[in-house]
């Protein structure tokens, strides 16, 4: 056992990048359900950002761009969702899962051909000086640009929910659309800008991964990842300071996991592996003593009264 | 049984028509475990399916399905394939061997080739490659370039293939570098790029300046360039891409050979059940270019270990060799044989940690 | 303008006619899709729906329709009476794993005896397994108000490691060589769910797949309690002046639909897929859901859903190693499926009707 070989900077670090993809995908999903939607398909929208993203940035030599793709693929894919259950009313549940599904496989589909290929790397944030700076420099100041894209996106999203009107309605409209119906908001309308920003936010996710963090395309890379920034959406009990804490805590026990094998010490990998979805289902249950709940109106079809 | 009769007729009957229809058409199918996507180990064999089409051109039609689950799905996926008349099919990944053993059963006329497994019949041979042959050229680069004395080793799941290969390395890394020390990270996966790259990264932040990994994609290659100085070797596919740096050598599945060979003797009639464990010098395991990364000295006594293992001159596994605990295991220039190393659970002296149970 | 009036009674009309049209454009969308990868449309679309039944070797497909179809089934009739009384679970897959590593985990323990008594005690340990699996959302949602949503989807994830551990350590074939996976049920007479008539398909779980169809029926029909399951769903509020007990309702409907995943688990791990290992679990527990809402959740239209679901599942690998198609295509063609059948389904309960453009 050599416990000294962990340097905490360094794990800090990658605990950041680790978590970066999940804060994405949560944050986005987070605003869905806050507007009373449950989108069950960010795995989908995620592998499709991968890939959108992974093509563009190749074909264009553009990470930026790719990113971009990634955006508008996750958003455009969302938009199948949103036009199932917004405007055909059907079940979120069950059109969330065919999402995901169908989203995997349009992915591998468009990725044929893509094996192998090395995308353009991704610029990163290098101040002069300051980025060689010991504990601060590798923890704060010498991340690809992404990783404080998400920061600033999760921190934009706390402020617009705690602070403008706009969050004020979001809210409404996922505590009880009919209340905000009546007070003559445009409950589908919202609603559907929600659920484009989640697949915006969740492709994103899935491009950071495959062009970023791995970086390469390989069918189904995301490997679970959308299901984790859900259960992640429920762990934060819907707060986005609480979603950035949560995608440390994911992304760190898989981090912190590696790093204590690599030191040599002996751990139950598979239980270790399941502490965040235990600790979730714990939180659930404080919080539903809590009192502070789901948005009331998650996960029911909204059609407005005649 | 009732459905025996009825399929061996069909197959009867089948056989026949296809004799009629296409005299010179041999069909073979490959049942695979991943997507042809995956850029590791199915794609591989996927290369090679391609590789036998090319060989005989009009004479033989391959047919695949990909992404097959292990289990339930797989012994259908089989079934249909004999069904739809193919003369000779490889199941390629371990969890097949109990669904191609019952299709074996329910076709006989058919041959049915394994990857990686143990069961044979009359119609079933199994074929596997010997990795832990490139292990050892892997360790040997390695234990001779870092300077860190650390190795850091991707480990997928605790089974004997794994484990035969960490030996290995570690055998030939400590001979040419007896400060070495290997840091293990069990990933419990076979494929999951984000989780390989976290790897890659926890070894390479804990003083590892060389990663060996026995996971398919190539994320801790990109770890590994990232962090400049650290050197990589390809697993399952050459992973040119990183050329020169950090990949400075592979192993490569090479399943065309076998393949061909098999689907010849098909043709030829002269098909016979057997159990093959074949290695460099046979051509299936291949090792990738060795680049100008690695010291002159180095690549020649790499190659030169290669040329001994191909010849078999050598083998990886000579004494005087003592396991974990310091038991003995093979006394001086004795070699170990096939059966523990099949079923090998345990680990040589001088690696540290415990194997996961 | 159109507009969306919702009908006072669910049109009959529609709910025979949605599925036909769903399948009518998911067979021009996915032609489509199929001309797009250059292969011919119509062979692509006739093997993966007519092949399955009325090719040449039909008489091995139709009864691998049973083998594929009866775990979803089982599934979604558990699921869908807590649906109906809008108790969310969504974590069937856990329910399923759990089921089958008790019920395995029962056999295995008997190996090498045999005997008549052990494959009913395998039955039952996997629907307690996957009953007392649903019982912790139940508990937490009795007791705390807990999600249950949320609760049974976490330990679908918590089930599938523990079946990874399991796998790997405890449950792992002795005689394996070293592999992760348990022993073959199959080469154990005593705990194989074999084909009760050689060549049918017809295992255990297809028997209990038709039992649960009825049952459901009988159930929903006939029962009060069926009654109560129906009344909570649709009006919460009248279902407790009925004097109906919201939390007996949610362990009775979560536990059932435990009970009958667990089972599924343990006739899928003793039958068709033989051993415990890592990857056993593909998915059916999800795919069950969207089997419960295509059958509206009604116990007939289940089954019709989840024949129509192993139909293309079984068309798909056909389409796949005989026309060289993709898994991908495949699998964004049952995508589209899922997707028409969804959005069509709004005609059910819903009318479009024609609004004059107001006038400012």
């Amino acid at each position: 056992m050599d416990l000294g070989a962990i340097d905490p900077a360094l794990l800090l670090a990658s605990l950041m990048v680790a978590a970066t993809p999940l804060l994405l995908a949560a944050v986005g999903e987070l605003v869905v359900e806050r507007a009373g939607v449950l989108n069950l398909g960010v795995e989908g929208m995620m592998i499709t950002g991968a890939i959108c993203g992974f093509i563009v940035a190749v074909q264009s030599g553009s990470p930026l761009l790719g990113m971009a793709a990634a955006a508008a693929g996750g958003a455009g894919l969302s938009m199948l969702f949103a036009l199932l259950t917004q405007f055909a009313l059907a079940n979120q549940v069950a059109s969330g899962l065919s999402l995901t599904l169908f989203g995997l496989g349009l992915s591998a589909l468009m990725g044929q051909g893509y094996q192998g290929v090395k995308p353009p790397p991704f610029p990163r944030l290098d101040v002069a000086l300051l980025s060689d700076l010991p504990l601060v420099g590798p923890v704060l100041l010498s991340h690809d640009l992404m990783v404080y894209f998400g920061l600033i996106i999760c921190a934009v999203v706390w402020a617009m929910l705690k602070y403008t009107r706009a969050g004020l309605i979001l809210r409404a409209v996922g505590e009880n659309h009919d209340a905000a119906h009546a007070l003559g908001y445009n409950v589908v309308g919202i609603r559907i800008l929600a659920i484009m920003f989640g697949g915006a936010c969740a492709g994103l996710g899935g491009a950071y991964i495959s062009l970023i963090r791995v970086p390469q395309w390989t069918e189904g890379m995301t490997a679970g990842i959308g299901w984790i920034a859900l259960a992640l959406v429920v762990f934060a009990s819907w707060k986005p300071g609480r979603v950035l804490l949560g995608a440390y805590l994911f992304g760190g026990v898989s981090v912190i996991q590696l790093n204590l094998q690599a030191a040599g010490v002996a751990i139950p990998v598979e239980y270790l592996a399941m502490s965040p979805y235990l600790i979730t289902i714990l939180v659930l249950v404080i919080m539903s003593a809590d009192r502070s709940r789901a948005p009331g109106s998650l996960g029911r079809p909204f059609h407005a009264p005649s | 049984m009732k459905l025996h009769n009825i399929l061996t007729t069909a197959v009867a009957a089948l056989g026949l028509a296809t004799a009629a229809m296409a005299q010179d058409k041999t069909k073979v199918g490959f049942i695979y475990v991943g997507p042809i996507g995956d850029g590791g180990w199915t794609y591989e064999h996927d290369k090679a399916r391609l590789a036998v089409e090319e060989h005989f051109g009009d004479k033989v039609e391959t047919i695949y399905q990909e992404s097959v689950p292990e289990g339930t799905d797989a012994e259908r996926a089989i079934t249909q394939m004999a069904l739809q008349g193919a003369d000779l099919i490889f199941t390629t990944s371990f969890g097949f061997m109990d669904p191609t053993v019952a299709a074996a059963k329910k076709f006989p006329n058919v041959k049915f080739e394994h990857a990686t497994g143990y069961k044979t019949a009359p119609n079933l041979s199994t074929y596997s490659a010997r990795f832990y042959e490139g292990r050892a050229i892997q360790g040997h680069i390695a234990g001779r370039m870092t300077e860190s004395n650390t190795i850091g080793y991707i480990a997928s799941y605790p089974i004997p293939e794994v484990i035969r290969g960490i030996n290995s390395a570690f055998i030939h890394a400590r001979k040419a570098n007896p400060d070495v020390q290997f840091k293990i990270i069990w990933a419990y996966t076979w494929f999951d790029p984000a989780k390989e790259a976290d790897a890659a990264q926890a070894l390479i932040e804990q003083g590892a300046d060389v990663i060996l990994q026995h996971t398919d994609s190539t994320a801790p290659q990109a770890a590994a360039e990232k962090a400049g100085d650290v050197i990589t070797f390809g697993q399952a596919s050459d992973m040119a891409e990183y050329k020169p740096m950090p990949r400075v050598s592979s192993i490569i599945d090479n399943w065309a050979p076998y393949y061909i060979a098999r689907t010849q003797a098909v043709i030829d009639g002269t098909w016979e059940s057997q159990q093959v464990w074949h290695g460099i010098g046979e051509g299936m395991v291949g090792i990738g270019e060795i680049t100008d990364a690695v010291p002159d000295d180095v690549k020649a006594e790499a190659l030169a270990l290669k040329d001994a293992i191909a010849s078999g001159d050598y083998h990886p596994f000579t004494g005087p060799l003592k396991k974990q605990d310091g038991s003995d295991w093979l006394s001086e220039s004795e070699v170990a044989d096939d059966g523990t190393l099949l079923g090998m659970d345990f680990y040589v002296e001088g690696l540290t940690g415990e194997i996961p149970q | 303008m159109l507009k969306l009036e919702k009908r006072p009674e669910p049109s009959t009309l529609w709910t025979y006619l949605t599925p036909l049209v769903a399948v009518l454009a998911t067979m021009l969308a996915g032609g489509a899709l199929f001309a797009f990868l250059g292969k011919d449309p119509v062979l692509a679309i006739r093997t993966i729906f007519w092949d399955p039944l009325f090719s040449e070797f039909a008489y091995y497909y139709r009864p691998q329709l049973l083998v594929k179809g009866a775990p979803l089934v089982l599934i979604a009739i558990g699921l869908s009476l807590g649906f109906r009384a809008g108790i969310w679970n969504i974590g069937a897959e856990g329910q399923y794993i759990i089921g089958a590593l008790a019920g395995a985990g029962v056999g295995l323990a008997f190996y090498p005896h045999e005997a008549w008594y052990i494959f009913p005690l395998m039955v039952l340990a996997g629907a307690l397994g996957g009953c007392a699996w649903a019982m912790i959302p139940a508990i937490l949602k009795v007791r705390f108000g807990t999600n249950e949503i949320l609760v049974s989807l976490m330990l679908v994830y918590v089930a599938e490691r523990l079946l990874a551990s399991m796998s790997l350590g405890l449950l792992k074939n002795p005689e394996g060589m070293g592999f992760p996976g348990s022993r073959n049920l199959q080469n154990y007479p005593s705990a194989h769910n074999a084909e009760l008539i050689a060549g049918s398909g017809m295992h255990w779980g297809v028997v209990a797949a038709f039992i649960a169809v009825i049952a459901a029926h009988v159930l929903l029909n006939r029962h009060i309690l069926g009654y109560h399951i129906r009344l909570a769903g649709q009006a919460p509020r009248a279902a407790r002046f009925a004097g109906v007990t919201p939390a007996r309702l949610i362990l009775v409907c979560l536990g059932t639909a435990g009970a009958l995943a667990g089972m599924a688990g343990l006739f899928e791990v003793s039958g068709p897929a033989g051993q415990v290992s890592i990857d056993f679990n593909v998915g059916y527990g999800f795919t069950a859901i969207i089997v419960a809402f295509l059958g509206r959740l009604h116990p007939v239209g289940i089954l019709l859903a989840g024949a129509l679901m192993a139909l293309t599942y079984i068309g798909g690998e056909i389409a796949q190693s005989q026309l060289g198609l993709p898994s991908a295509a495949i699998q964004l063609f049952q995508g589209m499926l899922l997707f028409f059948l969804l959005a069509i389904d709004v005609l059910t309960n819903y009318r479009l009707v024609r609004t004059a453009r107001e006038v400012a």
